[in-house]
């Protein structure tokens, strides 16, 4: 195993590559996620603004 | 629209069943991703031997040329999405250009990082201005001028048109990239995979490095699709459809 982590002596190269990929890949997949639910969030609180509005007077002046 | 384009086809335009279309395909296109992706690290990491001349650090190929792949492909496909975005006008076209951009700039990015770390060693600096470094910096640069000029109008879709023209202007950059190493006599080595012809690689190191090139393409579905979908609830706010979403997402 640790011959494995050693890569022959280029580690200190290797791994940081993969690393690299990994960690951007991953945050290239989650980000569109975080966009999309703090758009539903925001779209909700709007609808929910409308409906209390329209309870509070029943006939809209627009 | 022209007729000769399938019904189901101008109905997949739509964003609502492509909303749907992707939501279903996407996790199969991230497990079966990650499927390949493990496979090829194992083979590239584990079973592949190590290089005559460059020993165990050549085995940062197996990200770095897949990614570099990567970084022109998903060039290509902005550029066609883009073409086809400011002809026909589509929609969705617009959203897969501009959602393309971020992911290729992400692999353009990897391609230059494990590049450097894997030139450290080999050639003895990280960084040097030859033909084919030079052109893939000028490559995430054009991602960076899209996603910048895209984001600098106040109305998304006449940023989308802009961005677009830009897209399609850069493609130039493509060939470049690709002939750098054949045009410039440069310290990159050589195409190493050949579509024609022979590869000049073993086969033990050369099914990873496929293998990997099909789990980023399928990666790239996966996380276009997730962005396509979180650009189309934007754009389409206040729809119907966006709304039944909203409203179902809140039950649960």
């Amino acid at each position: 195993m640790s011959h494995f982590l050693a890569m022959g002596g280029y580690a200190a190269y290797v791994w940081p590559a993969y690393a690299v990929f990994f960690i951007v890949l991953v945050a290239d997949y989650l980000a569109p996620g975080i966009r999309r639910r703090r758009q539903l969030r925001e779209l909700r609180a709007r609808l929910a603004r409308q409906s209390a509005r329209q309870q509070r007077n029943p006939t809209p002046s627009s | 629209m022209a007729n000769w384009i399938p019904l189901w086809l101008h109905k997949l335009g739509s964003p609502p069943i492509f909303y749907r279309f992707a939501g279903t395909l996407r996790p199969w296109a991230l497990g079966l991703a990650l499927l390949l992706g493990a496979a090829a690290l194992y083979g590239g990491l584990v079973l592949a031997p190590a290089d005559y001349q460059q020993g165990d650090a050549y085995r940062i190929i197996f990200i770095h040329v897949p990614s570099a792949w990567m970084s022109l492909f998903i060039y290509g496909v902005m550029a066609l999405a883009s073409f086809i975005a400011l002809v026909w006008r589509i929609k969705l076209a617009e959203v897969v250009a501009m959602e393309s951009a971020p992911i290729g700039a992400a692999f353009t990015f990897v391609t230059l990082v494990t590049g450097s770390l894997w030139g450290k060693p080999m050639w003895g600096t990280w960084w040097t201005w030859d033909a084919r470094l030079t052109s893939e910096l000028v490559l995430l640069f054009l991602y960076l001028g899209v996603i910048g000029l895209y984001h600098a109008f106040e109305d998304r879709r006449q940023g989308a048109r802009a961005a677009a023209f830009l897209a399609i202007v850069g493609i130039v950059n493509v060939p470049i990239v690709h002939f750098s190493v054949n045009w410039w006599n440069t310290l990159h080595q050589g195409s190493t995979v050949r579509i024609l012809g022979p590869s000049k690689m073993s086969g033990d190191m050369l099914w990873p490095l496929l293998t990997m090139m099909l789990a980023t393409k399928l990666y790239y579905i996966a996380s276009l699709f997730g962005r396509v979908r979180a650009d189309l609830l934007a754009l389409e706010s206040g729809k119907d459809w966006v709304r039944q979403i909203a409203e179902a997402e809140e039950r649960r």
